[in-house]
């Protein structure tokens, strides 16, 4: 057991600091954005800032529950938790209530919370309990199809919700699957990046271009291989099929599939339209305000972009242009140095853990972690479609905020107690 | 290489050996390290090397609010106010900031306005800025301005610019206060300090004072929210600068007489121009046909300036400088002084008149035989003038008639005729005194003081503006010099009027000879024969010359100078009735009407008055004939 007077001395303090650190930073961001109503305190709990300090208050709290926890009762309770939350998601989908499109919120009598914040901690919880025994082999189907089941389900919860966002979210447990070495992993992610490459360069090319682009390719490749007698010829010609068909089914699926509203966020970005009064004024205003910034900033509270509303969503899913604009691209760097530190970090401890479990969990957490800031400050800055996901330990909201605390404090607990564990 | 093996290696029949996946850690790394080093290059070059966004932003939240002063006011010598100021309301619109979703057809109806000149002002507005803020709809009312502003957060890229326009309390002198119009191109280039949709000074003092009157625009930079409400100004007010009023003017003008002269003149063409004598300040300057000044204002304005632009009767026209006019028998206060000064005859001179018979000109009155100087005037005897006019510029002492006649053009330039005065009347015309260059081209060299005769007695080429007529008058009251006739008596506050207008201008003929030109004038009044003498002001001793002036255009003009009183005279004036017959039917009972009403602030002639004020002369039948 853990001797409670020296834990402080085993926690992982670069993660903890790094954690405060971001959490400070959006909680200033989000006083700033809500200054255009007027001078108030950053504790006046009428303001978002307010509210904020009070999730951090009650997040940190039952970080600090956690941190003097045993231990191995995440282990143990893993599929109980993952049971509880993916009720949670199903009761979302009869009671809850819409915001901005998504059915995702529960009301507990004024305490609203969103499940899906939850779902990826339950699901990281699940998936590292599920591989982290000792006889768990990705080598066999079963193992797999138990791990997909695990992903997908709250994945297509979630989705019902209309919350494409954070269904795309579960996609980043790919990083630790691989990781852990599940067979056809590491193809799927480089499909994954040739599916996006296709379907962004032939939305912006077109089929034609596309055809003889791909065509020339795989001439080259089809030299390539025949001089140099390589194996798997049909693997790669089966490749370049897939490649062929994606091509002429992109039209279908950006018209028939995606809906108009994800449509129009994919014409904007790709610049395929240009409206910076309608559908692209978001990211229009997010630009401008980020980009107002400069080098320095334009100085905390100061910024006129988030401060009069001209950015929408400035305090949750827009946090990054407060950042922006009054830290100008000094702030930005400190801000992706953080995640950026934080992820490696993470990472790092991960690979020192002496229980699978732990290492699936740290992993996982940082595939959660990273698609959250990749989507959210992409988005801000023109590289992503606009899709409402907020930035870890920045954006207001309490569900988003306990959540990731929580995923973050188990991780460094789990670490703090690798010693106890003979390996 | 590592790490591109262990990406690669994929497919079941590899066993995974521990330090392969191990080696996994870094391909993930890398990847988040990628990103990483993406998002901060996209964030560099929209931070630091993209300046249009900096631009961008500042157009959201920045609003230049131009702070219009109050232009001056105006009053009347008296310190009655002639001229203020207005608040009235210009929608303003700022085309990138309006919303394509709103509800024009209420807009519109609000507004007064159809759907099409919607369209036509927006994209009038977008043609010129879509980031700089235009008038959509002028001079609203302070009523419509209460009503229109409570909805206008609806309409972002929409808001308010107060101004103010003029009004006119009297009606009155609409020539000589002039008006204010919207700037055009030629003025917006010449003037920096001027910017689209300003309104200057287009005629009368509002043109000639229109720097003093403007006083200086502030700027206010305030920034305003996505939903365009104001937010507060914009460092802390550091580029912001409060407007300085303009000056306000008090003219020479007394409301009153103005007031009378135009109520005078109704039914008239023609004009009244007063003039203080000491000062040179006008005292009253009528036109007719006139309008109200107010019309010219606001929203009607365009209308009203055509229907005034294209009225047969041309009421836009100031004729008291722009009319120019054959002076008659009043030019032969000029040619007595000359001859006098040239010493070319003294007040007893006699030249012999025929009457009716005489030659080369004949006589129009019936009087004497042979009338000496004051009583010619008195006469208005005009072989007189002729023989005064040709012993002038024949007199031997010049060595010529050309010598001669260039002496006397030189003495009639001094006098204030043929040129302008150059003063704060716009628009003011010269009127003509022919030269010895213009008869020779004319005559081929070969002319004589009979081929010039008509100078004699003020017909021929010459040509005086009402305003140079009323300086004769000036001149013949003060006995020798006259000031610059001018409107402005001071600013509001007591800086120095220009110099010019104080400037004393000698014209070269000495107070004695004068003395006689006025005792002549006065025997108009006051003689047994005078021409004038239905129209004496009983009580108040006054100076006149009737004038009957022939023009080609119609009926003689009707013309008339005076001074009063003759001890100290405090107005000196000219009237011409166009059109209007003899002197002494129009012109001469209205001046003498116009000083009693001055110099006693009533008039003690009702009937004369009321005949002068009801009298009207019917042009469209009288042009005909």
């Amino acid at each position: 057991m853990t001797d409670r007077n020296s834990i402080i001395g085993k926690l992982d303090w670069p993660i903890l600091l790094m954690y405060f650190a971001l959490v400070i930073i959006g909680w200033m961001s989000i006083y700033s954005a809500g200054m255009s109503e007027g001078h108030h305190a950053i504790y006046d709990m009428s303001q978002f800032c307010g509210k904020q300090m009070m999730w951090m208050g009650i997040s940190m709290g039952l970080g600090f529950v956690i941190l003097i926890l045993d231990a191995k009762v995440f282990d143990a309770f893993a599929f109980l938790i993952y049971a509880v939350v993916m009720f949670m998601l199903v009761v979302v989908l009869v009671y809850g209530k819409a915001t901005n499109g998504a059915t995702s919120w529960i009301d507990f009598g004024g305490f609203k919370l969103q499940p899906s914040e939850f779902a990826k901690l339950g699901t990281a919880l699940a998936v590292a309990s599920l591989l982290g025994k000792q006889d768990a082999d990705l080598q066999q189907r079963k193992t797999r199809l138990k791990t997909y089941a695990l992903i997908l389900v709250p994945a297509a919860l979630v989705l019902l919700q209309h919350d494409a966002g954070s269904a795309l979210v579960f996609a980043s447990f790919i990083f630790v699957l691989y990781r852990e070495g599940m067979p056809g992993a590491g193809a799927i992610m480089l499909l994954a990046a040739g599916v996006v490459t296709i379907f962004v360069l032939t939305l912006v090319w077109s089929v034609k271009v596309m055809c003889i682009v791909l065509g020339v390719l795989f001439a080259l490749t089809l030299l390539f291989y025949l001089l140099n007698k390589k194996k798997g010829l049909w693997r790669m010609v089966a490749v370049y099929a897939f490649f062929f068909g994606m091509v002429f089914s992109v039209d279908y699926a950006f018209y028939d599939i995606l809906e108009d509203h994800q449509r129009t966020r994919f014409e904007i970005l790709l610049k395929l339209k240009d409206d910076p009064k309608g559908d692209g004024y978001n990211l229009h205003q997010s630009k401008i305000a980020i980009g107002s910034g400069g080098v320095w900033g334009k100085g905390f509270l100061k910024g006129t972009q988030t401060k009069y509303d001209f950015v929408p969503e400035q305090h949750t899913d827009f946090i990054f242009c407060t950042i922006g604009e009054e830290g100008g691209f000094k702030g930005s760097l400190v801000v992706i140095l953080l995640y950026v530190g934080l992820l490696i970090r993470i990472i790092k401890v991960a690979e020192r853990q002496r229980l699978k479990f732990s290492r699936i969990y740290g992993y996982a957490i940082a595939g959660i972690i990273f698609v959250h800031v990749a989507v959210n400050i992409g988005m801000t800055i023109g590289l992503v479609p606009v899709v409402g996901i907020p930035l870890p330990f920045l954006s207001y909201g309490g569900s988003s905020l306990l959540a990731f605390t929580v995923m973050l404090a188990i991780f460094v607990k789990q670490d703090a107690n690798r010693l106890n564990i003979l390996s | 290489m590592r790490i591109e093996k262990s990406l690669f290696s994929v497919g079941k029949s590899m066993r995974y050996s521990n330090r392969n996946l191990i080696n996994r850690q870094y391909v993930i790394i890398g990847i988040f390290a990628v990103v990483g080093l993406v998002y901060l290059f996209k964030l560099f070059s929209l931070q630091v090397l993209d300046e249009d966004l900096k631009k961008s932003a500042d157009n959201n939240v920045l609003r230049y609010v131009t702070q219009y002063p109050a232009r001056g006011k105006v009053f009347d010598r008296n310190g009655k106010l002639l001229v203020y100021n207005e608040a009235v309301y210009d929608l303003m619109v700022v085309p990138g900031q309006v919303s394509k979703s709103i509800d024009t057809a209420e807009f519109c109806r609000l507004l007064n306005i159809t759907q099409d000149s919607y369209v036509e002002r927006f994209t009038k507005a977008k043609d010129y800025s879509r980031i700089k803020a235009s008038v959509f709809v002028s001079q609203i009312s302070k009523e419509d301005y209460a009503h229109i502003g409570e909805i206008l957060y609806r309409y972002p890229g929409f808001y308010f610019q107060i101004r103010t326009i003029r009004h006119y309390p009297q009606a009155i002198a609409a020539h000589t206060l002039g008006d204010i119009g919207p700037i055009d191109k030629k003025q917006l280039d010449a003037d920096p300090y001027y910017k689209r949709d300003d309104y200057v000074g287009q005629s009368g003092i509002e043109k000639f004072y229109e720097k003093e009157l403007r006083g200086k625009k502030g700027l206010k930079v305030v920034m305003v929210d996505v939903h365009n409400r104001e937010k507060g100004s914009y460092l802390n007010g550091a580029l912001d600068s409060l407007p300085v009023p303009g000056k306000d003017i008090y003219l020479g003008l007394d409301a009153e007489l103005q007031a009378y002269g135009e109520q005078l003149m109704n039914g008239k063409i023609g004009s009244i121009v007063a003039i203080e004598p000491k000062t040179g300040q006008i005292l009253a300057f009528v036109t007719s046909p006139t309008y109200d000044p107010n019309l010219l204002v606001g929203r009607v304005r365009g209308k009203n300036y055509l229907d005034l632009l294209n009225d047969p009767s041309t009421p836009l026209l100031n004729r008291a400088i722009s009319g120019t006019y054959p002076p008659g028998s009043t030019f032969k206060m000029v040619n007595g002084m000359i001859a006098l000064q040239s010493g070319s005859i003294v007040p007893a001179t006699q030249f012999h008149c025929n009457g009716p018979s005489s030659s080369p000109i004949k006589c129009t009155h019936h009087h004497g035989s042979s009338p000496d100087l004051a009583n010619a005037i008195e006469n208005s005897c005009n072989p007189y003038f002729y023989e005064a006019f040709k012993t002038t510029i024949n007199n031997p002492k010049f060595g010529g008639i050309k010598k001669g006649f260039d002496y006397w053009c030189q003495m009639t330039y001094k006098l204030g005729l043929g040129h302008t005065f150059d003063t704060d009347i716009p628009y003011e015309r010269p009127g003509n005194i022919p030269t010895v260059e213009y008869y020779d081209r004319m005559y081929r060299g070969s002319w004589n003081s009979v081929t010039i005769r008509s100078l004699g007695i003020g017909q021929g080429e010459i040509l005086v503006t009402p305003l140079q007529l009323a300086n004769i008058a000036v001149v013949v009251a003060n006995e020798g010099y006259y000031y610059p006739p001018h409107l402005i008596r001071a600013f509001g506050d007591s800086t120095a009027i220009p110099e010019r207008m104080t400037t004393r201008m000698e014209t070269g003929i000495e107070a004695r000879h004068c003395k006689v030109i006025k005792a002549g004038m006065q025997s108009v009044f006051e003689g047994s024969h005078g021409t004038a003498r239905g129209s004496k002001i009983p009580g108040i001793t006054a100076g006149g010359k009737t004038g009957t002036a022939q023009n080609p255009h119609g009926d003689n003009h009707s013309i008339f100078i005076a001074f009063a009183p003759v001890e100290d005279p405090k107005i000196a004036l000219s009237i011409i009735i166009e059109n209007g017959g003899y002197g002494s039917t129009w012109a001469a009972p209205i001046a003498s009407l116009m000083m009693e009403k001055y110099i006693r602030g009533y008039t003690e002639r009702p009937n004369v008055e009321e005949r002068m004020m009801k009298g009207t002369i019917n042009y469209s039948i009288k042009k005909k004939k």
